[in-house]
């Protein structure tokens, strides 16, 4: 993975001088809430309802080692002994103090790690799909753009106060797993008619209050020329994005005003402007941060292994865990193993300070000492020897990190909701261990097969809910707490928003309700249909006639 | 004391702001925002009303609104030709009103370009396009809630000229300007990304 030169060690050092700085002026009164706002939150640093949040950037989802070590550290001495893992392959902390913030970020600088642009109104950490470099369906791997991507948008000067916040995402393989429809800018990577490196760029989608998946904006875009047409995307939207109104400032409401065509006029015009500007990427510059990316120094091994062979066949619990938890890998004798974060009753992402160490020296001992962020929440050893698996399992579970459920119903997304999050409507994780304890039956869970809850604690749906193929929405009516459901969301290169099955529920009546939706799937679905596919099928009205018919019964 | 910094020094304002008075109440569209309207509607900030009662400095080096300027154009031509006229504009108003309103830019020795929120980096956008698009070469001064924490972003965008609000120390402002000594890409002050600047290494061990 890539690692500091004195340049990238320099700007993060000189960051935490200017936010030390900040913070002091901030505490002697020198400096108004509103404008420290920006300030802080370009460090990742929310005011909540207990505390201050922290949100610590993992670039594009990869961390080593080291850094997890550093991580679990810092949640020891500095919170109460767990972080949150986010949807955008981020991690937080949620009980720091503000005074304590300037030094949590100096120790991040010691292990090349750092807070920056994880929140406020600019570009965002730049996410990717967890098994990049090593998933068999990749076409290219994105990662070294997607670092030069990091430092170009590091405190990019004409971008630092857009309208609102701006999410990228990038993605090389055949099936999108990054998500690149529900971003303000998706990057689809693919070789071209030439077999040569080009980008296929969307515009315009987000979740949130308002779900739209993008548009295509540009088919065919030459690599070298991402920067200059992401400026040519950010200055239109910079200059003429709303900045009245919060709700309708995304980049999203802005392509939707003027349509995408008219959108790409603009963009077009000014990228004729910046087209073969300094910042276009030079083979030099890729060359130089690919070697970062480079295969791993794998074994030559062959395609089985004995020991893993018998240990399937002879202890049923490995069997399941591999079956949900291990994945393909391009090189052979290796595999990408899922650690949960999903343990059934938890709070979903969440890992104490033991499990990041232990993550880390699983890592270590089995995984080239790096690991990934996905943004499903879980944590990610992409190689792996068939013949280390079941070490890596016992240990896992020893951890209580194998739960077998990855991919399956209480493999939940989930935000930290109402407990947490003072943007919050509603609870979120409670409602993920109510229907985590209503599911508590592997073999069962394994029969409804794959599928995934996404559940949000309010319309900012940083639990991706709109693309679940259930998502739980909170909402506030009358200053109570209420979910709304929806159903038939899909993220993939055949994203789908989902549609609002009806009226919201009462937390407690939230476990049944899925439990409804999972019977007329299992009544419903023919052979090796998943439940996304049967509601694209057979459609929403049976799923919400049976929920709502039950309802009404129970009231009579 | 003057809360002006040019280039790096903090000196003295020999420039006099002309505002557009406010007639009754102000409307609250003219706050910042709503470009989008503006561009679908043709509506103005501004009305001719306030124009024609901007009151406008007999001598001395006058900074006008855009809007008087583009009004009262012939009123003030000599004053231009004397070098004694520059022109501000407010981040909502249209950079292309501005440029086809001159017949050389770099006949205004200074634009000022106003910022009602500091938080509205719309004038990040501007000041780049005075710069590399139209080739403005002269005084670019930032002005109205200029604030220590922007100015390294105003300055890699072109800005050399910044008004630093009344009640902030421009002493302590200046230390900002310095704030990162290599940043990462290229921009209106440096053009060059670091990778073209210097000569980047791949860190021993990848």
């Amino acid at each position: 993975m890539y690692k500091y030169d004195e340049i990238d060690q320099a700007i993060v050092d000189e960051r935490v001088a200017q936010y030390r700085d900040q913070t002091r002026r901030y505490l002697a009164g020198e400096l108004t809430d509103e404008e420290f706002r920006p300030l802080r939150l370009q460090n990742g640093l929310y005011i909540q309802r207990h505390a201050p949040m922290l949100r610590i950037a993992v670039p594009y989802g990869m961390l080593s080692s080291r850094q997890l070590h550093k991580l679990g550290d810092i949640a020891a001495r500095y919170d109460r002994g767990y972080g949150h893992f986010t949807t955008r392959q981020n991690l937080q902390f949620n009980w720091v103090k503000l005074a304590d913030t300037p030094k949590i970020l100096e120790e991040l600088a010691e292990v090349e790690m750092h807070a920056l642009q994880t929140s406020g109104n600019c570009i965002r950490n730049i996410t990717t799909d967890q098994f990049a470099g090593i998933a068999p369906d990749e076409i290219i791997d994105p990662r070294a753009v997607a670092e030069i991507m990091r430092q170009w948008s590091t405190f990019h000067p004409e971008f630092a106060l857009l309208p609102r916040k701006f999410k990228i995402a990038v993605s090389g393989t055949k099936q999108d797993r990054a998500i690149v429809q529900a971003h303000d800018i998706g990057l689809e990577f693919y070789r071209d008619s030439e077999n040569k490196m080009a980008i296929k760029v969307w515009v315009g989608g987000g979740l949130g209050r308002t779900p739209i998946l993008g548009s295509v904006i540009r088919e065919h875009l030459e690599w070298q020329h991402v920067l200059t047409y992401c400026e040519a995307i950010i200055r239109v939207y910079n200059l003429h994005g709303r900045r009245d109104n919060a709700y309708k400032a995304r980049i999203k409401i802005l392509v939707k005003a003027l349509g995408i065509d008219e959108f790409r006029k603009q963009v077009e015009a000014e990228w004729a402007y910046l087209k073969d500007s300094p910042n276009t990427i030079t083979e030099a510059e890729l060359q130089r941060v690919g070697q970062y990316f480079t295969k791993m120094p794998y074994d030559t091994l062959p395609a089985h292994d004995a020991s893993f062979d018998s240990a399937i066949a002879s202890n049923p619990a490995f069997a399941a865990w591999v079956k949900r938890s291990v994945h393909p890998h391009q090189q052979a004798g290796y595999r990408a193993v899922t650690l949960s974060l999903k343990p059934h009753g938890h709070a979903p992402g969440d890992a104490t300070s033991e499990q990041m160490h232990v993550v880390a020296d699983l890592a270590e001992k089995y995984s080239f000492g790096e690991l990934r962020v996905s943004h499903e929440q879980n944590l990610i050893l992409a190689d792996v020897k068939l013949s280390d698996l079941f070490s890596v399992w016992e240990q896992a579970r020893a951890a209580g990190l194998a739960t077998p459920n990855i991919g399956l119903l209480t493999d939940i997304i989930c935000c930290p909701g109402g407990d947490f999050c003072s943007l919050a409507n509603a609870k979120s994780i409670p409602i993920a261990e109510a229907i985590q304890q209503q599911f508590d039956n592997l073999d069962y869970l394994h029969d409804i097969g794959d599928i995934e809850l996404n559940i949000s604690g309010c319309m900012n749906a940083c639990g991706h809910h709109h693309i679940g193929h259930i998502g739980i929405l909170g909402v506030d009516k009358d200053g109570s707490e209420w979910y709304q459901v929806t159903i038939g969301g899909k993220q993939g290169n055949d994203a789908s928003i989902g549609t609002v099955i009806g009226p919201s529920f009462a937390a407690e009546e939230m476990p049944g309700v899925v439990q409804r939706l999972i019977d007329v799937y299992l009544q419903e679905r023919t052979d090796e249909e998943r439940f996304i596919d049967t509601v694209r099928r057979i459609g929403v009205a049976p799923f919400k006639a049976h929920v709502y018919a039950k309802k009404e019964a129970a009231h009579v | 004391m003057s809360n002006l910094i040019v280039g790096t020094t903090i000196v003295d304002d020999e420039w006099t702001l002309v505002k557009l008075p406010i007639l009754g109440e102000e409307t609250v569209r003219k706050q910042a925002g709503k470009v989008v309207l503006f561009k679908l509607t043709g509506e103005k900030s501004y009305t001719e009303e306030q124009i024609a009662a901007t009151t406008i400095p007999a001598r001395g080096k006058i900074l006008v609104p855009l809007s008087v300027w583009i009004a009262r154009r012939s009123e003030l031509q000599a004053r231009l030709a004397a070098g004694d006229l520059a022109i501000w504009l407010d981040t909502h108003e249209v950079l292309a009103d501005l440029i086809s309103a001159v017949d050389d830019i770099n006949q205004l020795p200074l634009i000022g370009v106003h910022v009602e929120r500091f938080a509205d980096g719309r004038i990040f956008s501007i000041g780049n396009l005075l710069r590399t698009r139209y080739g403005y070469k002269n005084t670019l001064r930032a002005f109205g809630d200029v604030l220590r924490d922007q100015l390294f972003f105003l300055k890699r965008c072109g800005f050399d000229s910044y008004l630093i609000r009344a009640d902030r120390s421009a002493e302590d402002a200046l230390a900002s300007l310095k704030d990162f000594s290599q940043p990462y890409q290229g921009a209106v002050d440096d053009k060059q990304p670091v990778w073209r600047r210097v000569n980047r290494q791949p860190a021993s061990q990848p």
